[in-house]
């Protein structure tokens, strides 16, 4: 440990740009000491309206236009207008450098915390977690965007602001069925990009072309039943899918997909490590602000707006409070953490049971191998200790439709623990989710049409509502006739068609 | 490593371009909004923007989620009173926490409204959409009493604050240049003969030495002696003056304020006289009212004495007329001004009255005018002024419109037929 400081960075409230890079570098020291590796940061001071901007943008430093971006801002603008919302101290992007947005209306606390919060935290788990690792590039990113707006802007000059928004409609429907699950994608510059772009432009015309040839190849009787089928394997990345098959889409149309598809992919690990990334971020914030405060860098006065802070945002109300909204993935996140170094430095014989592997081993080794090899699912599975569960007083229920009441099926006790965690787990798994769709066959022989399987998961029905809706885009993006069968034990229990086969073809859509 | 930025300069507007496309795609929303705000609002607010609301599921962007039922399994924290195996009973309503995480409630929320604000500005784009002024090209008037100075060059007189520093100092530096070009060859002559003359031995005594010395001596004085900075020298900035061009326009209106029309049937005429000014400030950047309320003899008064002072007795309509072309004439040449005209009445008017009426705006009036627009306030059958007025507007179907109205809603709707854009 180094020597006390002799006296703290600052006794005040007030920031300006001298002291901020003083806290970056005293936080950079500590978070260097104790192994987090980072992207160099980017540190923006920006302004409340700036920071309604980046919200509405869905934290992305530059996106095209669309509408919906829009819509987004103005609810972000209503609700903080009237106090209903504070904005979010600080929007951090995947990227390198690692941009981190600050806003001005922080107190110096608040800039340091978000520093050690997003400078430190996040930026070390975007660049250590396996699943960024695998499916983002941080140092392309903002180079793909910039290629994404401006080649959106020339198809809008070109082919009309509506025709665009149609089909930027249809693909943000459907944005969570394009994703890949495995396949590695790889950096290209956007130079590389425009290149690329246009080549693949041609290729995938032909490709479509000879797919769809309708010069009759001999007469030949109908052999449906023994045809194979189109996709041979079920498909479950559907943009892709209409990117390389849809027969009518212009060149245009497909790469407008593959940019909503690639949007997608790079938020994909940010929705699978919610947990774990707020959670590392805020247990090293708590972690690096402690630290300084030891070292006489900062003053207790700091320290309690700190912890007034801190706490408030790591609270979990309890399920029958009237602000119950789910479980805070800060607090989970933030007491696993703890936790994992709990059951390192302080092993109770319990924990020995639980987790042989880790107890009494070098928190710190520990704590970074759980951030850089997990996701929230595989995450809880592996760490959630019974303590914490304890702590939390995690239960499960059951609500089943064939049941007349809700059940509890188990609570934080010995034979629950295990039930608890699983269900916990699962409840992060995207797979569960989100309804499971495929592309299951085109009927390439006759009328083109699309035929979509949504397998069931616990006997969850599609929401018929939506689901007409959505299958509406879908049909646009197909060009020919859409079906959808929810299949449960393969009877099929629901059934949705596009365009619809009972009704003629209404718009309901309010005018 | 870190690079602090202060990004605060930077435009805040990034989301404009967004925020205008989410208002033309929802612009059929957005216009019954704003038609219903015109009816409700104060008539004195004309300042503010306005709050719209469009139901949640027009504007939804649906996704495939599941819907209510199947086997769902939460896990929730605080437990404080149950054990495994309790069974608890169905909350009404919730339909049993279908789905798990933030993204499930959020959809929840979906039947509430999407409230926004828009700026007055916008407020009145979708007011007044559509609509135009009839006859508006036909005087967009230079005028003559307002001014901008532009730049226009340089000049060589001027005064001491418009100085040109860089152009005078350029032409300072190429008079001399100038005026000395000759000297300085010499000179540089001289000091090479010196030069050569000192190496070869020559002594300071020497004659021809003195000599040149001496012509160098004066050249340099020479050279010194011309001025730095002349008065010739100096360039002024010119700027003249250009007048603006404006256009202008003066808007009459003429309301019955005799005992037959009581405060609500004015409250409405006033409401079109809102309207009608704000639709002639948008197109103009120079709006005059002129209010004349009359009875059974006109009189131009303010705003406040127009719309609630009350009189009473019989009505003449042609004072009314009569006093609008005596203004007309003294104070806004129909050469300079855009003139619009507006009544209001309950359509009463004396008996001979309207055959006057008649004379007078087809004689007098609309020739001058841009536009001249009644508006009739009552529900009961037309009298001898419609008529009158009827034959008008089959003289002057381009400059005269009239119409008839019966309450609030209809005033708006009214406004839009008068002033819709004709297409040629």
């Amino acid at each position: 440990m180094s020597e006390r400081a002799a006296e703290p960075l600052s006794t005040t409230s007030d920031w300006d740009f001298n002291l901020i890079r003083e806290y970056d570098q005293a936080i950079g020291v500590i978070a260097q000491e104790f192994g987090l590796d980072t992207y160099p940061n980017q540190i923006e001071i920006i302004s409340s309206e700036q920071m309604m901007d980046a919200y509405a943008s869905v934290g992305m430093p530059l996106g095209y236009n669309h509408w919906s971006y829009g819509k987004q801002f103005l609810s972000v603008e209503q609700s903080y207008k009237r106090g209903q919302m504070g904005l979010a101290y600080e929007i951090v992007i995947n990227s390198n450098p690692c941009i981190a947005y600050l806003m001005e209306e922080n107190s110096m606390m608040m800039q340091a915390l978000v520093i050690a919060h997003a400078c430190y935290g996040h930026n070390s788990f975007f660049k250590g977690n396996y699943l960024f690792r695998a499916w983002t590039d941080a140092t392309s990113i903002i180079d793909y965007l910039v290629f994404a707006k401006n080649y959106i802007a020339r198809c809008e000059e070109r082919h009309g602001v509506g025709a665009v928004e149609e089909i930027l409609d249809s693909c943000h429907a459907i944005m969570n069925y394009g994703v890949d699950r495995y396949k590695r994608p790889y950096p290209l510059s956007t130079h590389e990009e425009s290149e690329k772009q246009r080549e693949r432009e041609e290729y995938l015309q032909k490709q479509v072309n000879d797919l769809w040839r309708t010069i009759p190849a001999g007469e030949k009787a109908n052999e449906e039943c023994t045809a194979p089928r189109f996709p041979s394997e079920p498909q479950e990345n559907l943009l892709y899918f209409f990117e390389k098959n849809a027969p009518l889409l212009e060149p245009w149309q497909r790469e407008v997909i593959r940019i909503v598809r690639k949007i997608a992919q790079y938020f994909y690990p940010q929705r699978q490590t919610q947990v774990m990334n707020e959670g590392w971020a805020c247990y090293w914030h708590h972690f690096i602000l402690n630290t300084m405060y030891d070292r006489g860098l900062v003053t207790e006065g700091f320290m309690m707006e700190f912890m007034q802070s801190h706490s408030s945002v790591i609270y979990q109300p309890p399920y029958n409070s009237p602000y119950f909204s789910g479980i805070n993935p800060y607090t989970l996140g933030f007491h696993m953490m703890t936790d994992i170094r709990r059951i390192c430095e302080h092993p109770t014989a319990e924990d020995r049971d639980w987790f042989p592997d880790i107890a009494g081993s070098d928190w710190q080794k520990t704590l970074d191998f759980a951030m850089r090899n997990f996701k929230d699912e595989s995450f809880i599975l592996q760490f959630l200790s019974p303590k914490l569960m304890r702590d939390l007083k995690l239960f499960t229920i059951l609500d089943d439709d064939r049941k007349d009441d809700i059940e509890v099926m188990s609570i934080h006790d010995e034979p629950g623990f295990k039930t608890v965690r699983e269900t916990l787990s699962a409840q992060y798994n995207l797979g569960n989710r989100e309804p499971n769709i495929q592309v299951f066959n085109v009927d390439l022989r006759g009328d083109r049409s699309l035929t979509l399987h949504h397998y069931r998961f616990e006997r969850k029905p599609l929401d018929e509502k939506t689901a007409n809706e959505v299958l509406r885009h879908v049909h646009r993006l197909w060009g020919f006739d859409v079906h959808l069968y929810s299949i449960e034990d393969e009877h099929v229990k629901q059934e949705f068609h596009c365009p619809d086969l009972s009704v003629p073809l209404s718009n309901n859509k309010a005018g | 490593m870190s690079y602090v930025i202060d990004r605060r300069l930077n435009s805040k507007k990034k989301s404009m371009v967004n925020r205008q496309r989410f208002l033309r795609r929802y612009r059929k929303h957005i216009k019954k909004a704003v038609s219903d705000a015109v009816d409700k609002r104060s008539i004195t607010d004309v300042e503010s923007g306005e709050n719209i609301s469009i139901p949640s599921r027009d504007i939804s962007e649906p996704i495939f989620h599941h819907g209510d039922g199947g086997k769902n399994t939460r896990v929730l924290p605080g437990n404080d009173q149950f054990v495994s195996g309790d069974h608890i009973p169905r909350p009404e309503g919730g339909g049993g926490g279908g789905g798990s995480g933030s993204g499930a409630s959020d959809q929840g929320e979906g039947e509430d409204d999407f409230v926004f604000q828009i700026s007055q500005e916008e407020f009145l784009n979708f007011l007044f959409e559509d609509l135009a002024l009839p006859n508006l090209v036909k005087r967009q008037l230079s005028g003559n009493e307002e001014f901008e100075l532009r730049r226009a060059g340089i000049s060589n007189e001027g005064s001491p604050g418009k100085v040109n520093i860089i152009r005078s100092l350029r032409s300072a530096n190429s008079r001399r240049i100038a005026l000395t070009a000759k000297k300085r060859r010499r000179l540089a002559e001289i000091e090479e003969q010196l030069e050569s003359l000192r190496k070869a031995g020559g002594k300071a005594e020497d004659n021809k030495l003195l000599a040149l010395e001496e012509e160098a001596k004066v050249l340099r004085a020479k050279i010194h002696r011309i001025p730095w900075l002349d008065d010739f020298d100096l360039k002024y900035n010119l700027h003249v003056k250009h007048p603006i061009p404006t256009s202008k326009a003066v808007m009459f209106c003429l309301m019955d304020v005799s005992g037959s029309m009581d405060q609500a049937t004015k409250d409405l005429a006033k409401r079109f006289f809102l309207l009608l000014y704000l639709f002639l400030q948008r197109n103009y950047e120079k709006t005059e009212v002129v209010f004349i309320r009359h009875h059974t003899s006109a009189k131009e008064v303010d705003e406040q004495e127009f719309f609630y002072s009350r009189e009473t007795g019989g009505t003449i309509v042609s004072s009314a007329l009569k006093l609008m072309d005596d203004v007309l004439q003294t104070r806004y040449p129909a050469g300079e001004w855009n003139i619009y005209g507006a009544q209001a009445s309950d359509g009463d008017n004396w008996n001979d009255d309207s055959e006057v009426c008649y004379k007078l705006l087809t004689e007098k009036l609309l020739p001058k005018l841009q536009y001249f627009s009644y508006i009739e306030i009552t529900s009961r059958e037309h009298q001898a002024l419609w008529h009158a007025y009827e034959q008008v507007m089959s003289d002057f179907p381009h400059t005269f419109a009239m119409k008839q109205l019966s309450n609030v809603g209809d005033i708006y709707p009214v406004f839009r037929q008068l002033f819709q854009k004709k297409t040629v």
